[in-house]
């Protein structure tokens, strides 16, 4: 269930998402199939829940060993929260975000630019796809941004489904607590290491 | 003096600002340190456990300013010369931390001494055109024993006699180096080939239990992000003392405004502050001493703002960073350096200039120049290396060959920075806070000594990498030269990257040309110091951290009347 976007705003997304970062045959889910449009919906909807979905807890995650905290969000400062609501909502006219102008939100961003792709993006093809994108090249730098870190950010934020971008580089992700040994940080070969649930995941 | 808060308030608890907190309470005043920034670092409520807010997640330290300052709430400004403008560009200009802990939480901890030299460089070299260059009114031999107390009250790890550039030691680190990261065994065995001399980085890291806290696990997380383990020491070891003492109180989120002066003007009453977190009620606390620790950007743009210690009108100039030169090798083969510390290595040749760089001076027109320490690191995380690739079909098979991650690795040459009159923080006519403060504005260019000097030793670094078996090599440096379009910039921005801000309060005899005395007095305000390195005279070409540690443990034992014994050297 997304918690910011309509469905078919999350169908636009994760078409254009999947432009940028395609899938291949060699081990790429694509970004859509790796979750960044949920990466991209929890982050816009970030202050629907409390604590907002800003910063993740710590100090592990749980996959490496320790007690699991990242879904433990840290709660905001009021400095934060302006922030973050300012960066997602927009100042709309409120005097305290405005301290140096006007700021246009990260939700209105991404309304006018999925309006810019049109409600047939994801009925064209490809080509006409990589077209309508190269005609809001900010709005495509700023997809980009998030593609990225839904590809390759902590799955805590809501892409890297089931560490699928980790997985295509070989990414450990996360280390703590169990950290590499002395011996895996001299070695020549990039020594294999393995899960504590026995899994391997390099 | 019974109306007063404390005996001193400390502005900031970074690295100095801890230390001077750990040495005055260890000498019995009570102190309150002020932090702009939340805390992330130490829980302040005994037994002062380390936080466990601390991750190893990129969004979280990478993406979305977690340890501050927020660039939004916070934004500083940047420009070259005055010639462009009011400014160039405005966001992140060298941001260090703004939190419980400041400059300390950066960086992977690398904590060389400076030298004996360092400390005249006026007198052992001499003057260049257009630069500041002076002596500092202290010298190495006052400076070692507190260099040696500054290793063990952070807990340094280092190979004590291993470096022939080294200044004299009075002892051994407190503890052994740690492992070494594969390609810098690849890269320090290249430079010894070359009749250089690397050696292994001290580091504020554990390799052992030390200070109640745990060894480094390697986990590679290390410049950027906070350690989940607090395996760093720097700066908890010191603020957990102080708090420990029950004499030293930290009140995070507190936004100093202004130093308070006396109806004279020449002495401080106190600050005032903001209290964020109860909707940024005004509040004052009286002191007897004030210290401002802020850090050399925003200490000047506090004095500057309330316009207190600068009858010398150099508060905030001689700005200096260090100019870094990043000469990259790609190797066909994996050099995971995400394993381990980002840097083990270091070789300080190129700091002191021998025959081939005295001619390449006399042809560029100048008398000398100095480089600065040389790193050997890695790593990088795969966020940042995406962001490096354009979107498209190669995205991900870019990624998977890795090439400027995993198959990376880097020297970065620290060098020496001339201070210039111009380079500077001033305060930005234009662009506020989010308090409503004017934002402090950059405005720096590096001097012809920079240029030559990286564009003398970058074809030597970049040779060392293909000899240790990088593909090719190619070097870039911070600030990047040339003209600049602004939509291609480097990824580094186009603002000096270097988190060694250093100078804009420099520290002399004479209170024309100084703002802080052999101390860290203010030659206006008597009962003001500072501790951070916005003291430092010149930049050197090295890391900044140990030195303002040690020069801010020096302004406590003499302000609070510590007797520290003189030291000699070492039998190696």
């Amino acid at each position: 269930m997304p918690v910011y976007f309509s469905e078919a705003d999350l169908a636009v997304v994760a078409a254009a998402v999947d432009r940028l970062i395609p899938p291949d045959d060699a081990g790429c889910p694509g970004a859509a199939a790796a979750g960044v449009p949920d990466y991209v919906d929890r982050f816009l909807g970030a202050f629907s829940v409390d604590p907002p979905r800003i910063f993740a807890g710590g100090p592990f995650s749980g996959r490496w060993g320790g007690e699991a905290s990242f879904g433990e969000w840290l709660p905001l400062g009021p400095m934060e929260d302006l922030a973050w609501r300012t960066r997602i909502e927009g100042s709309n006219g409120r005097a305290e975000r405005e301290f140096n102008g006007e700021v246009l939100g990260l939700q209105q961003i991404y309304r006018d630019g999925i309006a810019a792709l049109g409600a047939d993006f994801v009925d064209v093809d490809g080509t006409a796809q990589d077209q309508r994108l190269s005609a809001v090249p900010e709005f495509k730098r700023l997809l980009y941004q998030h593609a990225c870190e839904g590809m390759y950010g902590d799955p805590v934020y809501g892409g890297n489904k089931d560490e699928a971008g980790w997985k295509m580089i070989g990414w450990l992700g996360d280390i703590q607590p169990r950290g590499y040994t002395d011996e895996e940080v001299e070695s020549r070969e990039k020594l294999e290491i393995r899960r504590p649930n026995g899994k391997s995941s390099a | 003096m019974a109306d007063l808060d404390c005996d001193a308030v400390i502005v900031g608890s970074g690295p100095g600002g801890s230390t001077m907190a750990d040495v005055l309470t260890a000498a019995g005043w009570s102190v309150i340190v002020l932090e702009k920034g939340r805390n992330h670092l130490v829980s302040l409520e005994a037994p002062f456990e380390p936080s466990g807010d601390l991750s190893n997640d990129e969004i979280k330290f990478l993406r979305r300013h977690f340890l501050g300052p927020d660039p939004f709430l916070e934004p500083r400004t940047y420009r070259r010369t005055s010639a462009d403008g009011d400014r160039l560009f405005t966001g992140e200009v060298n941001s260090l931390p703004s939190t419980v802990g400041g400059g300390g939480f950066h960086a992977d901890g690398k904590l060389p001494r400076f030298r004996e030299e360092d400390f005249h460089l006026l007198s052992a070299r001499g003057p260049i055109d257009g630069a500041a260059i002076a002596d500092w009114p202290v010298q190495y031999d006052e400076m070692e024993p507190h260099y040696a107390i500054a290793e063990k009250l952070i807990g340094t790890a280092g190979d004590a006699g291993k470096n022939p550039f080294e200044a004299w030691r009075s002892g051994p680190y407190p503890m052994p180096p740690g492992p070494d990261m594969f390609g810098a065994i690849l890269t320090s065995e290249a430079a010894a080939k070359r009749g250089l001399h690397p050696y292994r980085a001290p580091t504020g890291v554990n390799s052992i239990f030390y200070d109640d806290r745990p060894p480094c696990n390697n986990c590679g997380f290390c410049g950027h992000f906070g350690c989940p383990i607090h395996a760093k020491g720097d700066p908890i070891s010191s603020l957990r003392r102080a708090l420990r003492t029950g004499k030293c109180e930290v009140r995070p989120e507190s936004y100093v405004k202004e130093v308070v002066l006396d109806s004279r003007g020449t002495r401080a009453t106190g600050v005032r502050y903001l209290d964020i977190a109860n909707g940024n009620t005004e509040r004052e606390v009286r002191a007897s001493y004030v210290i401002v620790a802020g850090g050399a950007f925003e200490t000047p743009r506090l004095l500057l703002r309330c316009g207190v210690g600068n009858s010398s009108d150099l508060v905030g100039r001689n700005l200096t960073y260090h100019f870094q030169t990043f000469s990259v090798g790609i190797f066909p083969f994996s050099i995971h350096g995400e394993r381990g510390r980002s840097v083990t290595h270091h070789h300080d040749d190129f700091i002191v200039p021998g025959p081939d760089e005295m001619a390449a001076a006399r042809a560029a027109g100048l008398p000398y120049f100095r480089g600065g320490t040389v790193e050997h690191g890695g790593g990088g995380t795969p966020l940042q290396e995406a962001s490096s690739y354009p979107p498209g079909p190669q995205h991900a098979m870019s990624m998977r060959d890795s090439a400027i991650r995993d198959r990376l690795f880097a020297f970065t040459l620290q060098a020496e920075d001339l201070p210039q009159l111009d380079n500077r923080v001033d305060l930005d006519p234009k662009v506020v806070d989010a308090w409503g403060f004017a934002a402090g504005r950059v405005t720096y260019a590096p001097h012809k000594h920079e240029l030559v000097a990286s564009d003398h030793f970058a074809p030597i670094l970049e040779q060392l990498m293909r000899d240790a078996g990088a593909d090719f090599a190619f070097s870039t440096t911070s600030p990047p030269q040339g003209d600049l379009d602004l939509h291609d910039v480097s990824p580094l921005g186009i603002a000096p990257a270097s988190r060694h801000t250093m100078g804009t309060c420099r520290m002399g005899d004479d209170a024309r040309t100084s703002v802080v005395n052999g101390e860290g007095r203010f030659h206006d305000v008597e009962n003001m110091l500072c501790a951070d390195s916005s003291v430092f005279v010149t930049s050197t070409g090295y890391n900044p951290t140990l030195t303002l540690v040690a020069l801010a443990h020096r302004a406590a034992c003499l302000l609070a009347g510590v007797k520290v014994e003189p030291t000699t050297p070492m039998e190696l």
